[in-house]
């Protein structure tokens, strides 16, 4: 028996998200009296893959010649290394659900997405966000083995450091996609990991007037996001888009600048544990959800939130 | 080409969500169904590439009888066929399976399922089908253009976008970006006419294993009350979150 935990990397480097997924894995195991076993793919030098030991993987196999978003060989190898094991367990991120529901398929195991809570026993049965975060559903596994995949920043990283032992797979099979190349926007923070998020809607009036969120922003080393309305014409990019249709944010902080507080975008990001509204309109709903508020104009707040925070970081 | 896409019913995105049947069944009173909104991206994007390259889209759900409305919107949309599966679709296993069974049986170049569905957010039906079809599947696709046999298809990843190319047929997980939002089809008059001399095909479910069980669905606890703080102490509230919240 064992727990078997992906642990995803980008460009070679592991992020919270997959500490906090091999933290999950290691209380699982706890519960049911046996090891963790991290799987990685693509190319992690040694060193990285020893952070792993911190949150509780006693075996890491490291994957190197296997792209991650290559779903068919991805999904195979960690068949093939999952033989004891009775739960897998991923981060609910993008390549992760392309991944997990092939996995799920080949070893006739239930995979269960958006989870947010650990089982009691070795019968399986998790919490999981669902209707657009508007409810909690209690979902218990019929089969054998069970996948779980746990929504970010709904559990916690814990430090539990074992001795490690390190093996290097030399799986190399490919499946049917090519990969021509990724694009990313460099020193932005992501809004799936960022702690911090601030995000602004139509109260801004227009597309100019996003420099003084972005540097709230990075003041508080925080990612930008925005609302629907704001990203269908196109003010700022699809990627940025929270709420129930867009991007889920379950940040420590959301701090919403000119967003009503629509029940769509309430949806997608009330999992944050602390949320502050501004807005003009003392009505709006924003201020039913959230923690703090104030009522007033973003133009005139703004710069000053700007000038008080750049006070308590110096 | 030959073009399937799955479509999820789901309460419109305004409803407010309550449970029945001691917590353990959605309570559907008083509810407006509509399509799926990843699936009406994919949905959209099926009817451009028929336009342009000619074939036949069908549209596959699966439900009860109540999902009707939504197959006929489909339709009036301009799908040529609407397929339902008689059973209800909340184990994302048995979703897969009953689809995939429908595939098989019937050759599609280009299936398309929204990343999700806004209801259960399993997120999963699409990457099992790949997996029981043995077709390459892409999620999260925010761009497709189509050349005879070959795709290009750009991703959505973490922070940025990844460049795919493959063969058809394949399997890809529709969201906004794959067509723009103001592309959205609605129905119009013509379309809703011709939709009502449409058939709506009904097969029965093929198999009864289910891989979950919704034990009971719960709400969310109540945020406490909102703290106001005056637009000119704007430092009251940098003080809340650093000593209060703790946060920042």
């Amino acid at each position: 028996m064992s727990v078997l935990v992906y642990a995803e990397s980008w460009n070679g480097r592991f992020r919270k998200s997959t500490f906090e997924a091999v933290s999950y894995a290691n209380k699982t195991s706890e519960i049911l009296g046996t090891d963790v076993i991290a799987v990685s793919l693509e190319e992690v030098l040694e060193e990285e893959l020893n952070k792993l030991s911190a949150y509780g993987a006693s075996n890491i196999i490291s994957v190197p010649n296997v792209n991650k978003g290559d779903n068919q060989a991805a999904s195979k190898v960690i068949a093939e290394l999952s033989d004891s094991a009775n739960v897998l367990v991923f981060s609910n991120t993008l390549t992760s659900k392309m991944i997990a529901p092939r996995l799920s398929i080949k070893l006739n195991a239930a995979c269960i997405t958006n989870v947010i809570s650990i089982t009691e026993s070795d019968s399986i049965c998790v919490s999981r966000k669902s209707f657009s975060s508007k409810a909690i559903e209690v979902t218990e596994s019929n089969t054998e083995k069970t996948i779980i995949c746990i929504a970010p920043n709904s559990f916690g990283v814990i430090e539990h450091a074992v001795d490690c032992n390190i093996e290097i797979s030399n799986f190399s099979e490919k499946g049917s996609l090519s990969f021509n190349g990724q694009e990313t926007a460099s020193g932005k923070i992501s809004i799936s990991e960022a702690e911090i998020v601030v995000s602004a809607g139509r109260g801004l009036k227009g597309p100019e007037n996003w420099g003084m969120i972005e540097e709230l922003a990075d003041l508080l080393g925080a990612a930008t996001a925005c609302s629907k309305p704001v990203s269908d014409i196109g003010w700022r990019p699809h990627s940025e888009h929270v709420g129930q249709t867009g991007k889920a944010v379950a940040a420590d902080l959301y701090i919403a600048i000119g967003i009503s507080g629509a029940i769509q975008h309430l949806a997608g990001v009330n999992s944050s544990k602390v949320m502050v509204a501004i807005n003009t309109d003392p009505e709006a709903p924003f201020f039913k959800a959230a923690d703090y508020g104030i009522v007033g104009d973003a133009f005139e707040v703004i710069p000053k939130l700007i000038e008080e925070i750049k006070k308590i970081k110096n | 080409m030959n073009i399937l896409v799955c479509i999820s019913s789901v309460p419109d995105t305004t409803s407010k969500i309550n449970f029945t049947d001691n917590n353990t069944k959605f309570d559907s009173n008083g509810i407006q169904f509509v399509i799926n909104p990843y699936d009406e991206f994919g949905l959209t994007k099926a009817m451009m590439i028929k336009e342009s390259t000619g074939g036949k889209v069908t549209i596959i759900t699966v439900g009860n009888d109540t999902v009707e409305p939504v197959m006929r919107k489909t339709l009036a949309i301009g799908a040529d066929d609407a397929v339902r599966v008689n059973m209800s679709a909340i184990d994302s296993f048995s979703t897969a399976t009953e689809i995939a069974n429908y595939i098989q049986e019937n050759n599609f170049d280009l299936i398309i399922a929204g990343r999700e569905s806004s209801d259960y957010n399993g997120g999963v039906v699409p990457g099992m089908i790949a997996e029981i079809l043995g077709l390459p599947f892409v999620n999260a696709c925010i761009d497709m253009e189509i050349d005879g046999d070959d795709v290009k298809l750009i991703r959505e990843i973490d922070g940025g976008k990844e460049m795919i190319s493959v063969n058809l047929p394949i399997i890809i997980g529709s969201q906004k970006g794959l067509v723009e939002e103001s592309e959205l089809r609605i129905p119009n008059m013509r379309g809703i006419m011709q939709s009502r001399s449409k058939p709506l095909t009904v097969i029965e479910p093929s198999s009864t294993v289910f891989h979950t069980n919704t034990i009971s669905f719960d709400k969310p606890e109540e945020k406490g009350s909102c703290k106001l703080v005056d637009a000119d102490n704007v430092s009251q509230l940098v003080n809340l979150l650093q000593n209060e919240a703790k946060v920042i």
